[in-house]
């Protein structure tokens, strides 16, 4: 500012600053103080990630050179026998019978989230249309309620949830008839109710709120006199969201769901309750599987106590495996939302 | 023809009527079965013994310790961190922050949980301790505070930063007396959410505060502090009736502090709403 008034202005148009010079006289000493603390504050979320990621590589590197691609292609993972001489592969050592591979937590990350969100998307869509279009702004406010508890609730109680209440009931009830149509791969012994199914379901309960919420923001933005031209065509309301609130929301509705999937991947504690726990490929949607994260938060005790201490490496290797997941889907899911929105949704994690 | 489009009609919203209920249910449903198992340990006994007892009391106070924590931490960074991508932060730079916080949130908390034991609690030898809990937990929530506080003060009317400018005020003076009392609401709304997801959190916690059966203590680091949700988890593989009830009573807790927290959210995020409305003449 003070330069700006001590700059002796010769009498006619003065030069042009240029755009840096002016930004940086509108600046006082003690504004640009305030400023380098507020950038480095700016800039730890970003040094937070960075950190992450690269001491998640840095733990993961003696695994990666131990394993080889044979990570990817063995089921099994095993920690290895805690007596004995430990073995040396690649110039690095680990109990001997230690074997770790990603292929069965990787196929129940996937599947589990996947059946999730094919459970969740059109729920929430529905949900969703029917408190924008249908239902009056006071009730709409009083039902947010619903959507902001479901995505704060623990996902601890969400895991004590299914294993005491909607395992058991689900498995004496709708598991029972889908086995018994005996559809392959949904057919079977149903287990005690934790396994697959069981798990997907609770991923759909704890992903909806965050597709439900964004695609209510999303048919709440519909513009009003695409809707009139509806009524003023004589669509039937159902028509109306079928020709003028779906495409408009359809691309939103997309993102959300790729943030949701983002969420079911990396959720831990709920599987991990629910799963029963098994390092395996399912042969059925009844039976017992993991998911990475489960399996991280799992075997990282045991995993401790190995002396080579190649069994935390292993474990880096596959949190790195899920952190690259996660982040593919969570860019994708970001480029989509700001396609059609400026400012992203702050979700992603609860509430 | 006509029958059949009101037909379609009436099946499309029974539909959508359907898919609510199925949203509706499970958090009615949540509610009324962990109240139901936590029946059997209510009691004043779980505010005053700890864990080693019939209580909660250690892990009650724990998780509050934990959120005055993450108040602190997360709170002070995020905010400020906010203010820079909305105030001061101009073109590629800003883009790049804000889009690395906001992959940040999307990181998956068992790898923050991993990295937190790996490097605070081994690599810095603080052992499982109050520090390293909050961090792991701040780092997680951060990029909420961040883009709630970016969000409200971008809401704050282009007219009042004119008129600020147009009477001299430097920038900071300006933030400090106009903007952020204006966008307060909005970030506390923030804050609020923040402290939300905390209360839930268990996996980044597992490893980093460890559990205790004594109440916490201040000191940052080599203790082992107890939470809420850790009991849930433990109690709950534990055999018994009694530890049954009492995992369910702790995750009864944390939903009341969930509950508390969202009320306060919706008046925040209510006052914000209205200060925006007033101000935007």
């Amino acid at each position: 500012m003070t330069a700006i008034l001590e700059r002796p202005g010769p009498p006619g148009p003065p030069e042009p600053l240029s755009e840096r010079a002016r930004r940086r006289a509108e600046l006082t000493t003690k504004d640009r103080v305030v400023r380098g603390g507020l950038a480095v504050a700016g800039i730890i979320p970003t040094a937070a990630l960075l950190f992450l990621t690269y001491q998640m590589v840095r733990q993961a590197i003696p695994a990666i050179r131990f394993n080889g691609w044979h990570f990817f292609q063995t089921k099994t993972f095993n920690l290895g026998a805690q007596y004995g001489n430990p073995v040396t592969r690649h110039g690095e050592q680990a109990l001997p019978k230690a074997q770790f591979g990603v292929l069965a937590m990787l196929f129940g990350t996937v599947v589990s989230s996947l059946i999730a969100l094919a459970l969740a998307v059109p729920v929430s869509v529905g949900g969703a249309i029917l408190l924008v279009e249908k239902l009056p702004a006071r009730v709409q406010n009083v039902l947010g309620v619903f959507l902001e508890l479901l995505a704060g609730i623990p996902s601890v109680v969400f895991g004590l949830w299914g294993v005491y209440t909607l395992g058991p009931v689900l498995h004496r009830t709708v598991f029972r008839w889908i086995s018994d149509i005996g559809i392959p791969w949904f057919d079977g012994r149903t287990g005690n109710g934790q396994g697959l199914a069981s798990a997907s379901v609770v991923l759909a309960v704890m992903i909806v709120p965050i597709i439900a919420s964004i695609t209510r923001e999303l048919v709440r933005s519909v513009p009003v006199i695409s809707k009139e031209g509806a009524v003023a065509l004589g669509l039937t309301p159902a028509e109306s969201v079928r020709f003028v609130t779906i495409p408009y929301v359809r691309t939103g509705v997309v993102a959300a769901a790729v943030l949701g999937w983002a969420r079911a991947l990396g959720e831990t504690i709920a599987v991990l309750l629910i799963s029963g726990n098994a390092v395996t490929i399912p042969h059925s949607v009844f039976d017992p599987f993991t998911t990475m994260a489960a399996s991280i938060a799992a075997l990282l005790d045991g995993a401790l106590q190995d002396s080579t201490g190649m069994d935390v490496h292993a474990l880096a290797e596959v949190g790195l495996v899920l952190l690259g997941v996660t982040m593919v889907t969570n860019f994708a899911g970001r480029l989509l939302t700001r396609r059609f929105s400026d400012a992203g949704l702050p979700v992603g994690r609860g509430v | 023809m006509r029958r059949r489009r009101r037909l379609t009609d009436r099946v499309f919203w029974a539909l959508c009527g359907l898919a609510f209920l199925v949203i509706a249910a499970p958090s009615v449903s949540v509610i009324v079965s962990v109240f139901h198992q936590a029946f059997p340990a209510l009691g004043w006994q779980l505010f005053t013994q700890t864990t080693t007892g019939q209580g909660i009391q250690n892990a009650i106070l724990g998780t509050l310790l934990l959120l005055l924590g993450v108040l602190i931490v997360a709170g002070s960074v995020g905010v400020a961190a906010g203010v820079y991508l909305a105030e001061y932060a101009a073109g590629r730079s800003a883009a790049v922050l804000r889009f690395f916080s906001e992959v940040l949130a999307g990181t998956p908390s068992i790898v923050i949980g991993y990295i937190g034991y790996v490097t605070l609690v081994v690599e810095f030898h603080w052992g499982y301790s109050l520090l390293a809990a909050v961090l792991a937990l701040s780092v997680l929530v951060m990029p909420y505070i961040v883009k709630t506080t970016e969000v409200a003060l971008r809401q704050v009317p282009t007219t009042l930063r004119e008129g600020t400018a147009g009477l001299g005020m430097p920038r900071s003076a300006s933030l400090r007396r106009v903007l952020m009392p204006v966008a307060l609401p909005g970030i506390m709304s923030g804050l609020v959410v923040a402290l939300a997801i905390s209360t839930g959190e268990l996996a980044p916690l597992l490893f980093t505060a460890n559990a205790s059966d004594q109440d916490p203590s201040f000191s940052l680091f080599h203790h082992s502090v107890p939470y809420l949700t850790n009991v849930v988890y433990t109690d709950l593989s534990l055999p018994g009736r009694r530890y049954r009830a009492t995992s369910a009573a702790a995750g009864l807790i944390s939903l009341a502090i969930l509950v508390i927290l969202i009320a306060l959210g919706r008046i925040l995020s209510g006052r914000a709403r209205r200060q925006t409305a007033r101000m935007s003449l």
